[in-house]
């Protein structure tokens, strides 16, 4: 997990990060679903109760591992660098990212291999185009917030996007976007989202 | 009051079984003995009972010693007793020898229930399936309908994946620890050499040593010499050896260096102890098991009647049985949808490390076991 657990939501599931309510939203009931670097299971959690998802968590960290089965969460301990290679095609209906795509190396790489394994896919990360990080900019200083809380020197995160370069992306790799909500401290972005918006959530599909 | 939560003293009992087993091998074994230890009690629902299935030298005694003085308890004691990671105050522990074993259940030098000899070369190879079903005819016994868990690794984690397959209804779950779908060429060759150094013992006698009162000691000293140093990482080798010299150099071919002397007590130790026709079996059982064979090798399919949950655990330095084998398992449950967890525990000492106390290690089975409910949790 990339960003901290304790971001502050203000709505009725404060345990949770603020995305995984609209991520719910998009799960149908009893789907089968594969949560990437899913920390301590913290979303599937969230989903067990409601949805009744058949879920499965992506993890490499031994901390985060242990706490799955702890929290009686199926985890696969593996580094998601590598691919992932222990997935049929189109097994899932939905491989979730989670704020984790920021902090990967091979970007380009486990977006394909997520719409590979997953007949849809969901991927949120924080919007670098947010004023505040252009404003931090402009002042001659590496952003640092709640979305994006490091240091230069201590981040994790080496492949930082704005949502324009998102879409880019996506089109440029035959990528269909069936929804895309942004969100600030909970709240939806509809007016200048790549300027007002600190976390985009996108569902996507291969064309 | 029991030092480092130890169950304690502890004593076998033997099954004896009357109706035939039928093996894979074709052969029928008239009857049989399995000797076997338990530890902690049997709820009143019989739900709470987990199964431990030894590797390839193993035996039934898991845990506890058998005096107050005996120093050396059961080959996993780390893992078994009260507030131990498999807690005996909840749980009821079932450890035995199997099927062909030198440790009291019926094998190659039991004797010959038609004759007064023992059974020798003539003791049939005995399979993992094998074992499973005699360790079905020992939960009967017990009269343990289904297990809460069944625990196994190495050898021990095949048995404990057979009996997912084999007996789906009677599993909960499946703890499949440094274990393998089946052997790579490498694997068994190891085998091979390992039998073929006791074969070729002329104290062997084609496996009827016993009426010649002899034992194939050397054979079975070389056989344990190669599996230590299967079992072990070069790493952990080196740290534990290394170059040592037990004295300097003396151009001879007698013990010079540690590791050499570390071998040949290890072997010594063994071939006293161990039976050369169990050993070879025991290999071969390991060797045949393939449970993707039945389904033109694909163990997806051989996988899709499991009902347990399972938890897959393997160790980054195993080269005998990698961590590369314990994900062809996870990916067939997963293509089945089973619930399944795999973690790959970073150790240091080869496949040995699934018996060493290793922290993380075993705080992946104490959370993990500490998960399954019995009948009697569901009826609070």
């Amino acid at each position: 997990m990339i960003m901290p657990n304790n971001v502050n939501t203000t709505n009725s599931v404060t345990k949770f990060r603020q995305d995984f309510a609209i991520i719910a939203n998009w799960l149908k009931f009893g789907s089968k679903l594969l949560d990437l670097g899913c920390g301590d299971g913290e979303l599937l959690q969230f989903l067990r109760g409601s949805l009744e998802v058949k879920g499965y968590g992506v993890e490499k960290d031994d901390a985060n591992v242990l706490a799955c089965i702890k929290n009686n969460i199926n985890v696969i301990q593996m580094d998601l660098e590598d691919g992932l290679s222990g997935f049929e095609n189109q097994s899932f209906d939905t491989v979730v990212l989670s704020q984790t795509l920021q902090a990967m190396h091979n970007t380009e790489k486990i977006v394909l291999e997520m719409l590979r394994v997953g007949k849809e896919v969901i991927v949120t990360f924080p919007n670098f185009g947010y004023w505040r990080n252009r404003w931090q900019i402009t002042t001659g200083r590496m952003p640092v917030s709640k979305t994006l809380p490091y240091q230069w020197y201590d981040t994790p995160n080496v492949h930082l996007c704005t949502i324009n370069d998102f879409n880019e992306f996506c089109r440029n790799h035959q990528i269909e976007i069936i929804q895309r909500k942004v969100i600030t401290d909970s709240k939806e972005v509809n007016f200048m989202p790549n300027i007002l918006g600190n976390l985009a959530i996108y569902r996507l599909k291969s064309r | 009051m029991q030092e480092d939560n130890s169950i304690g003293i502890v004593a076998p009992q033997i099954a004896h079984f009357d109706t035939p087993l039928a093996l894979k091998c074709g052969k029928v074994l008239p009857q049989f003995d399995l000797v076997f230890e338990t530890y902690g009690t049997l709820n009143a629902s019989r739900s709470n009972a987990v199964l431990i299935c030894h590797a390839l030298s193993g035996n039934h005694h898991v845990a506890g010693k058998y005096s107050e003085n005996d120093k050396y308890p059961g080959w996993w004691d780390n893992l078994i007793g009260p507030g131990k990671p498999l807690d005996t105050n909840q749980f009821f522990v079932i450890g035995l020898n199997n099927l062909g074993g030198c440790h009291g259940s019926t094998g190659p030098k039991s004797m010959r229930p038609d004759s007064n000899k023992p059974w020798g070369a003539d003791f049939p190879i005995v399979t993992v399936e094998d074992w499973v079903n005699s360790q079905a005819r020992l939960l009967d016994y017990l009269g343990i309908t289904k297990l809460a868990a069944v625990v196994g690794g190495s050898l021990g984690g095949m048995q404990a994946l057979e009996w997912t397959i084999t007996y789906p209804d009677r599993v909960d779950h499946a703890l499949v620890i440094a274990s393998a779908p089946n052997l790579t060429a490498q694997n068994m060759a190891f085998n091979e050499v390992a039998r073929q150094a006791i074969i070729t013992d002329p104290e062997f006698y084609g496996g009827n040593y016993y009426e010649h009162q002899a034992v194939p000691r050397r054979g079975l000293r070389i056989a344990r010499m190669l599996g230590h140093i299967t079992y072990l990482s070069d790493d952990v080798m080196g740290e534990k050896f290394g170059r040592k010299l037990r004295d300097q150099i003396k151009y001879s071919f007698d013990v010079e260096f540690e590791m050499e002397s570390y071998l040949r007590y290890q072997g010594d130790k063994f071939a006293g102890e161990f039976d050369a026709n169990t050993y070879i079996r025991m290999t071969r059982a390991l060797d045949y098991y393939d449970p993707a064979l039945r389904y033109g090798g694909d163990l997806t399919q051989a996988l899709s009647g499991t009902k347990a949950k399972f938890l897959v655990l393997s160790f980054t330095s195993d080269w005998r049985f990698s961590p590369a084998r314990s994900r062809e398992i996870v990916k067939a449950l997963l293509d089945n949808e089973r619930n399944v967890s795999y973690a790959e525990i970073t150790a240091a000492h080869g496949h040995d490390a699934f018996l060493m106390p290793d922290q993380h290690y075993h705080a992946i089975l104490r959370n993990y076991i500490s998960n399954i409910t019995t009948g009697d949790d569901y009826a609070k």
